[in-house]
């Protein structure tokens, strides 16, 4: 392998026969250009499935209260039930093992005002780890903390399109603007590339000034929660189950009552996504494989014509003290170059065209195409193996024919 | 230098066996110049290529140099065609994308030796066929005379025990077959073993014996006048 003679020797015969070189490598370029494009674009296909469908945080558990339908206890039927923060702290407690971050939700409808600017957006009173369950990016200033809950400080997060809105030019942090005619602070700015227009043009504040302000209640419409990923898919089902059985408990809801409390468990729709993606994959890695089986038809089929080709040469080598070792040794290592270099310049060529595609055919649901550099490497080695083997055997069969046949003049 | 004794061969063409060579004994001496004669079919082709290790014997022995060459592997069979034996043929078998040197060169490439000695020897033998000044063309940029004292020089450049020539005029015209002879001649008066196959009796004659083939068995077996080459160029 390291026989400076042997690789003069191969880069002499490259070099005179470009022909056949070229022949030969344009089918390895062709080879890795086609896959690598296909592979990228199956990929791309992939990214716009994530990003549609991955914004927000997949192992989180929704509480939502509603109507008891059934008697119980003696508390009469149809009866609305309302969750408090003493249960959200009642949660926290029983479950601190295996949940991470919890946090009230309470909805309002606002009127927004600054200056002579005004508008209608729907406002979230939250905990600050309501920021980890929805993936709030917060591109200026801060998120809800909190000292601001302890403090029922009159601070707001807004929406990017909030402050586009309401601010226009203007920076918007440290500014007061008003909802429903009582002044809050901005104190930070977010966006949410995920959830679109609709989440940026909503604004946070602390669940605590939310409920002081409206008639100063405990009251809180729904609790969402992010549990320690690692309990698994079935841990989540089985806390969801816990969760419904402790709360019907607390609020006197019969257990067969379907309604009154309702426990949203993302699980499930994070295994829908998940078989989807799976599907997606499948689909890549047989394009991935085909577009590779077809490389390597390519080469096989190059490699026993350019055997054939130098059966003569061969057998002049031969008879000129050539072992079999040595010219099986040359034509696999030969190979080897010429699928290196080539496999090469298809996967630049390649490469080069997924990274001008960009975001260019994202109505075509291909999200910034592109291919791993383990999916890369990988690829080569299996075309090299494959060059090797379809070379091995022409070769040895070269190697092996008797001179005095491959001497023979025709 | 060469012992045969008994040498058999035959092949199978589909049902038929034919029996090429019918009990060949031979023995060459060091220094000797041979030439192989007969009609097509003689075997004299098949009996020069069990010589040169490119086939092998059915029956019989045959000792190269005091070497019994006898079920060889490929790469024995390489390592003493590489030591012993320089090839000259019918059409040359130069490969055609190395120039001049660098064919001459190539046997010397399979004995490992250095690049730069090869370099020398490869242009000392060239000096020696008178072809010097083409060491750096390509095959297809000589004549055929000019081709054949590349392979004559390179056959030589391994320095083997014995040259063995398989029709090496046949693709020459007369005046450019003698010029071939005449440089084979100078290098037998140096001593060196060789062994010719031809049809052509004038190309016969300048060799030191004639064995005549027919049907696979040694017809005739002669020391001849040695007819000069060079006075009839």
């Amino acid at each position: 392998m390291f026989d400076l003679d042997r690789w003069r020797e191969i880069l002499q015969t490259i070099n005179k026969n470009k022909l056949r070189t070229l022949l030969a490598g344009f089918t390895v370029t062709l080879g890795i250009l086609i896959f690598t494009i296909l592979f990228g674009m199956g990929n791309g296909l992939k990214n716009t499935f994530y990003e549609a469908f991955q914004d927000d945080a997949q192992n989180t558990i929704f509480v939502y209260s509603g109507l008891a339908r059934k008697p119980f206890k003696g508390f009469k039927e149809n009866r609305r039930i309302e969750f408090e923060n003493a249960d959200l702290e009642f949660l926290k407690e029983k479950f601190a093992g295996r949940i991470e971050h919890i946090t009230a939700r309470i909805y309002k409808g606002v009127t927004a005002k600054y200056k002579s600017e005004y508008g209608n957006y729907s406002l979230r009173a939250v905990h600050p780890s309501h920021q980890y369950l929805e993936k709030t990016d917060i591109d200026k200033g801060r998120y809800v903390n909190e000292n601001d809950i302890k403090t029922d400080a009159r601070v707001a997060v807004i929406g990017r399109l909030v402050e586009k809105d309401l601010f226009g030019k203007e920076d918007a942090i440290g500014k007061y603007f008003s909802m429903n005619k009582i002044i809050y602070r901005v104190v930070g700015v977010f966006s949410d590339k995920g959830s679109g227009d609709s989440e940026e043009r909503s604004i946070y504040t602390p669940v605590s000034t939310t409920q002081l302000i409206h008639k100063n209640t405990e009251i809180i419409d729904q609790i969402n929660l992010m549990y320690d990923i690692s309990i698994g898919a079935n841990g989540a089902s089985k806390l969801s189950k816990e969760i419904e059985v402790e709360l019907k408990k607390r609020h006197n809801i019969a257990p067969s009552d379907r309604s009154g409390i309702y426990v949203e468990n993302k699980v499930e729709d994070l295994n829908d996504t998940l078989q989807v993606a799976n599907v997606l994959q499948i689909i890549v890695l047989w394009i991935g494989i085909g577009t590779l089986l077809a490389g390597v038809i390519g080469i096989s089929n190059i490699m026993v014509y350019i055997v054939k080709e130098r059966t003569k040469e061969l057998g002049i080598r031969k008879a000129l003290g050539a072992k079999p070792s040595s010219v099986i040794g040359m034509i696999l290592q030969e190979t080897i170059v010429v699928t290196l270099v080539f496999g090469y310049i298809g996967l630049l060529i390649g490469n080069f065209i997924l990274n001008s595609m960009g975001d260019k055919l994202k109505d075509w649901f291909i999200t910034n195409p592109s291919v791993s550099q383990e999916t890369i490497i990988a690829a080569t080695v299996i075309l090299i193996l494959s060059g090797l083997i379809a070379g091995y055997i022409p070769a040895r069969r070269a190697a092996r024919v008797k001179p005095i046949v491959a001497l023979r003049d025709e | 230098m060469i012992q045969i004794k008994e040498l058999q061969k035959s092949y199978r063409m589909g049902s038929n066996e034919l029996h090429v060579l019918k009990g060949i004994n031979l023995d060459i001496k060091e220094g000797e110049f041979v030439s192989i004669m007969g009609s097509s079919g003689s075997g004299k082709s098949t009996l020069l290529n069990i010589i040169g290790m490119l086939d092998e014997a059915d029956k019989g022995s045959y000792v190269l140099d005091d070497v019994p060459i006898k079920n060889l592997s490929e790469k024995k069979a390489a390592i003493y065609r590489n030591k012993f034996l320089g090839f000259i043929f019918q059409s040359f078998n130069l490969i055609n994308y190395k120039n001049a040197a660098e064919n001459v060169a190539l046997p010397l490439y399979y004995q490992g030796i250095s690049r730069k000695i090869r370099k020398e020897k490869s242009l000392y033998y060239l000096e020696k066929v008178g072809l010097e000044d083409r060491a750096h063309h390509l095959p297809s940029e000589l004549s055929g005379g000019q081709k054949q004292r590349v392979a004559i020089a390179r056959a030589l450049a391994s320095e083997p025990k014995v040259l063995l020539a398989d029709e090496p005029t046949g693709a020459l015209d007369t005046k450019t077959s003698y010029e071939v002879m005449d440089f084979l001649q100078g290098i037998n008066d140096e001593g060196k073993t060789i062994l010719v196959v031809t049809h052509e009796p004038d190309i016969a004659n300048m060799t030191k014996r004639i064995v005549m083939l027919k049907d696979g068995v040694i017809e005739k077996d002669t020391f001849v006048e040695q007819v000069r080459a060079s006075e009839h160029v």
